[in-house]
């Protein structure tokens, strides 16, 4: 019945398990560098009870040991301190106040550059190509597609996605104000649906994590997207900083519908664009 | 259960049938109200949820769709949005997450119970109403084990019986009732205090 098993939650076992966590946090930033000490404790704890059930680990501490002498268990791993769900065209009305408030205003520059932070595998990413050739912006358009997962980001460049996913995205890109048919920028083979490598060629995808790593370029748009949901407000604050970096005056920045910027310390140095599909400038 | 004990928080999760009841709950709801008031009914993916301006109509106390990382606040009605779960980040603090569905539903009663039971150990009160799948039984044993309260409506009254059903299979309660006389004990609930010296 249950889509993941999980050991059930101890509450009282709550201290000594958060100690825990916080060790292996500790240990797999030294050990690989990739830093989740700031993320979102309440599911993190889930994943990693999660984890625990996989790797058949009674305690958090087996888990450490694991991870740490285990590479492999460590790539592995990363499914679960990471939550890689993403969509084509998710929530059309950003993809069509993008189109319709965002795109005329990129139109004016020479060249425009995007940075889809966390992109998991890469939905989000192509969604842009699609409204960005739709309006004749894509041969002048540089697409940055980051995110910490390698399986994630080879995915996201192969461009390949189960065919049974493509009805949900055809709706969403419909509904989105798409101009012709989805099925004119995929052809289907073996049960998958293969993107068209030209709207891929304009994205750069690369590894970046928003909890370690500095700005790389600077860019027009930024899109990070139910990525903040799972960082604490320390680590928001920090990866809503590097996208004020990272902007121009007036440029900017789409989050996630049920995120805010209020609680971070960089919330006053953005204004609402369109409101209700969070979408900022960069005062 | 003494009528005193304290309260900081109270979390209440249905499904089918369970709007009814849980809007009769709020509904009950005096102003002042100490505790935060959390609520997760499985609702449609696929389009914005409007629970929380019906709820608004119908309740003293303001309510509001959650926000990722909002502060916590008594008196304050917090709804899940749709395809979200809500949880409880620590005893401040909000979280939204959009994991795997559990039990086929997110948001999910059980993610938000078994968070809300290691933020506010006993100074909890959980509440299942009607709903026809399993999903808060599981959060409700862990809410029991962390000292909160466990409340049920009765699977007799219930417009779906199976959830409220299972959650005592499950968990037991402290309390198995209709929803109205719910209603009255909850009208009556205090909290003790609202942050641990």
């Amino acid at each position: 019945m249950r889509d993941a098993g999980e050991p059930p939650v101890d509450p009282k076992g709550g201290a000594a398990f958060d100690l825990e966590l916080r060790l292996l946090l500790e240990a797999v930033y030294v050990r690989y560098q990739h830093d989740f000490r700031h993320y979102a404790k309440a599911s993190l704890r889930r994943r990693v009870r999660q984890a625990m059930v996989r790797f058949d680990c009674p305690t958090v501490s087996r888990l450490q040991e694991r991870v740490l002498h285990d590479p492999d268990a460590f790539a592995a791993m990363l499914q679960y301190f990471t939550v890689q769900v993403s969509e084509m065209f998710r929530d059309p009305a950003y993809f069509s106040a993008i189109r319709e408030k965002v795109v005329p205003v990129l139109a004016t520059y020479p060249f425009v550059k995007i940075w889809v932070a966390g992109c998991s595998y890469g939905e989000e990413a192509l969604s842009f190509a699609i409204v960005l050739h739709e309006e004749g912006l894509l041969e002048r358009t540089l697409i940055y597609a980051t995110d910490i997962n390698p399986e994630a980001l080879r995915v996201a460049q192969a461009g390949v996605y189960a065919l049974d996913r493509i009805a949900g995205f055809s709706t969403a890109y419909l509904a989105a104000g798409g101009k012709s048919s989805l099925a004119d920028y995929y052809s289907a083979a073996y049960g998958n649906a293969v993107f068209d490598r030209r709207l891929r060629a304009q994205v750069a995808y690369s590894d970046h994590s928003l909890a370690t790593d500095n700005v790389f370029s600077e860019v027009e748009l930024v899109s990070c997207r139910n990525v903040l949901i799972y960082f604490d407000r320390d680590l928001q604050s920090r990866a809503i900083g590097l996208f004020h970096d990272a902007l121009p005056q007036r440029g900017f920045l789409g989050i996630g519908s049920k995120e805010s910027l209020r609680f971070s310390a960089h919330g006053e140095a953005f204004e609402e664009f369109a409101r209700a599909e969070r979408i900022y400038r960069k005062r | 259960m003494s009528a005193g004990a304290k309260v900081d928080a109270v979390v209440m999760g249905g499904s089918a049938g369970g709007l009814e009841a849980v809007a009769t709950l709020l509904q009950a709801l005096p102003e002042p109200f100490v505790p935060a008031v959390l609520v997760v009914l499985h609702i449609p993916a696929e389009r914005p949820s409007l629970l929380a301006e019906l709820f608004a109509q119908r309740c003293r106390l303001p309510v509001r769709e959650a926000l990722d990382k909002e502060h916590l606040e008594g008196g304050t009605v917090y709804v899940a949005p749709a395809d979200y779960h809500l949880l409880v980040e620590d005893r401040h603090t909000l979280a939204l997450s959009r994991e795997a569905p559990v039990l086929f539903s997110r948001p999910s009663i059980d993610v938000l119970f078994e968070s809300a039971a290691e933020a506010f150990g006993d100074c909890l009160t959980a509440i299942v109403v009607s709903g026809a799948n399993e999903d808060g039984a599981r959060g409700l044993a862990a809410v029991r084990e962390a000292g909160g309260r466990a409340w049920v409506q009765s699977p007799s009254e219930a417009y779906a019986a199976a959830m409220p059903a299972a959650a005592i299979e499950r968990a037991g309660a402290d309390l198995v009732a209709p929803i109205r006389d719910i209603a009255e004990r909850l009208m009556h609930l205090r909290t003790g205090r609202v942050v641990a010296i």
